[in-house]
C-alpha cells in the first residue's frame, strides 16, 4: 500500500496520579471536529485522562469511539460520569452528552486552564476551520472570529500538502525552514488553487522544501490577516492540530512580532478540555455550588 | 462580546458583528431585516448568560455576503435597516 503521509499521530493518555474514585465531580468533554475527535476526563477538575483520534463518517460512532479509549484500561465507566458536555462540529451528534456547548466557548475556556489565565488570543487552527478568538482571564470570549466557509489556512490543508509532496506531516514545520532564502509566499489562498500553483512549483525545479516555505508563509500570511480582525493582544496562544507544525507557528510569531505560548497538553485537546470544565461548571450549578 | 458572524474568503471579509454587551435582545433587528439573516436566541458562546441576544442564523452564515446584497446597493446606498432598527447601537457590518 503506497504510504499515507498526512496521517498524523493518534493518542491517549491517563495520568498515573489520579484515582477516579476519589472524585466528587467528574466531567467530561467530546470534542467531534470534522478531521479529529478528542474525548477528555476531569477528576475535581483534574486532568485525568484523554484521547485523539481521527473523525470518521459517522459523527456519534466517533464519538463513543473516542471516549471508550480514553476510558480504556482507567476502570472507570462511562454511567460513572457525572456531567458531560459535547462540543465541536458535530457536537449535537454525542450521543451520552448531556449538553452542547459551542467550541468557540470551550476553546477559550481550555485554553485559559491551558496557558493560564494571561492567555488573551488564542487561535485555533483546526481541520477545516480557524478561529480567531479573545477572552478575559477567565477563560470567557470577548471577541471571537470563526472561518469555516474556506480551508485555507486549515490542517486539512496541511494533510493535502504531505500528500503532494510526499513529506511525513510531522516533519514539514522543520522542512519548510530547510531553505537558504525564504521564498515569496504562493499567491492563492484557497487550499485547491494553491496545490495546482505548487505542482506548477515542482515542475519548474523548486526543491520540495521550498514550495513548503512558499505555502506555509502564504498560511500563516493568512491566519494573521484573520486575526487582525480581532484585538490581538499578549498572551498568545495556538490550538489545534496545526500549532504542532513549528513551520507554521514560527511564521505566525515573526508576521506578529508576538511569540505564542509554549504547550504543556496536546494541543489538538483544547475544545474537549473546555467541555469538560464547562460540564463540571455545570454539575456545580446544579448541586447549588455555585 | 463581539461576536464576528460570516466568513472571509478569497473576495473580502464579510461579517456582522454583535456587540453583545450592548444587545437587550428586543429583536427589532429581526423584524427590521427583510430576509430573515438575524434572529433572537440563546448566547450560544457564553453557556451562563441567562438573557437572549441578536444573532446571525446558522444558515445565512456562509452565504451573507449575498443574503445581505440586495440592501447594499453599489451606487445609491441607504442606511441599513437592522443598523437603524438597533436602538442600542450594537449591530455593525465589516463591509
Amino acid at each position: 500500500m503506497e504510504k499515507e503521509y498526512w496521517r498524523w499521530p493518534e493518542s491517549k493518555w491517563t495520568s498515573p496520579d489520579i484515582d477516579w474514585k476519589t472524585g466528587d465531580i467528574i466531567s467530561a468533554g467530546v470534542d467531534v471536529g470534522s478531521v479529529s475527535s478528542q474525548a477528555v476526563v476531569l477528576v475535581n477538575g483534574k486532568l485525568f485522562c484523554y484521547s485523539n483520534f481521527r473523525t470518521g463518517s459517522d459523527s456519534p460512532e466517533s464519538a463513543q469511539k473516542v471516549m471508550d479509549k480514553a476510558l480504556e484500561e482507567t476502570g472507570l465507566a462511562l454511567e460513572k460520569i457525572h456531567f458531560t458536555v459535547g462540543t465541536g462540529y458535530g457536537r449535537v451528534n454525542v450521543p451520552f452528552a448531556n449538553r452542547a456547548i459551542t467550541e468557540i466557548a470551550c476553546h477559550a475556556r481550555g485554553a485559559n486552564f491551558m496557558y493560564g489565565p494571561s492567555v488573551r488570543t488564542i487561535l485555533d487552527m483546526g481541520g477545516q476551520d480557524c478561529k480567531a478568538i479573545h477572552c478575559d482571564e477567565r477563560g470567557k470570549v470577548t471577541n471571537f472570529l470563526m472561518n469555516d466557509k474556506c480551508a485555507a489556512g486549515t490542517g486539512r490543508g496541511m494533510e493535502v500538502f504531505a500528500d503532494l509532496l510526499s513529506i511525513p506531516i510531522e516533519e514539514m514545520g522543520q522542512l519548510s525552514f530547510k531553505v537558504e532564502k525564504e521564498p515569496e509566499p504562493v499567491s492563492s489562498t484557497c487550499v485547491i488553487f494553491a496545490k495546482s500553483e505548487a505542482v506548477g512549483l515542482l515542475r519548474k525545479g523548486w526543491p520540495k522544501e521550498k514550495v513548503l516555505a512558499a505555502y506555509s508563509s502564504a498560511m500563516a500570511h493568512r491566519v494573521v490577516e484573520l486575526l487582525g480582525r480581532i484585538k490581538v493582544e499578549k498572551d498568545f496562544a495556538v490550538t489545534g492540530g496545526i500549532a504542532k507544525n513549528e513551520g507554521i507557528v514560527k511564521r505566525i510569531e515573526s508576521e506578529l512580532k508576538m511569540e505564542a505560548l509554549e504547550p504543556q497538553y496536546d494541543t489538538q485537546i483544547a475544545g474537549a478540555l473546555g467541555a469538560a470544565l464547562f460540564a463540571k461548571a455545570l454539575v456545580e450549578k446544579e448541586r447549588g455550588l455555585r | 462580546m463581539l461576536a464576528h458572524y460570516g466568513y472571509k474568503d478569497g473576495s473580502g471579509d464579510y461579517f456582522i458583528v454583535i456587540d453583545t454587551d450592548k444587545c437587550d435582545g428586543c429583536g427589532e433587528c429581526v423584524t427590521a431585516c427583510p430576509y430573515g439573516v438575524l434572529e433572537v436566541g440563546e448566547e450560544e458562546n457564553d453557556p451562563f448568560r441567562e438573557e437572549p441576544v441578536a444573532r446571525v442564523t446558522e444558515n445565512h452564515r456562509k452565504k451573507i455576503k449575498y443574503s445581505c446584497a440586495p440592501c447594499k446597493p453599489t451606487s445609491g446606498k441607504k442606511p441599513l435597516p437592522c443598523v437603524q432598527a438597533c436602538s442600542p447601537d450594537a449591530i455593525s457590518h465589516s463591509w
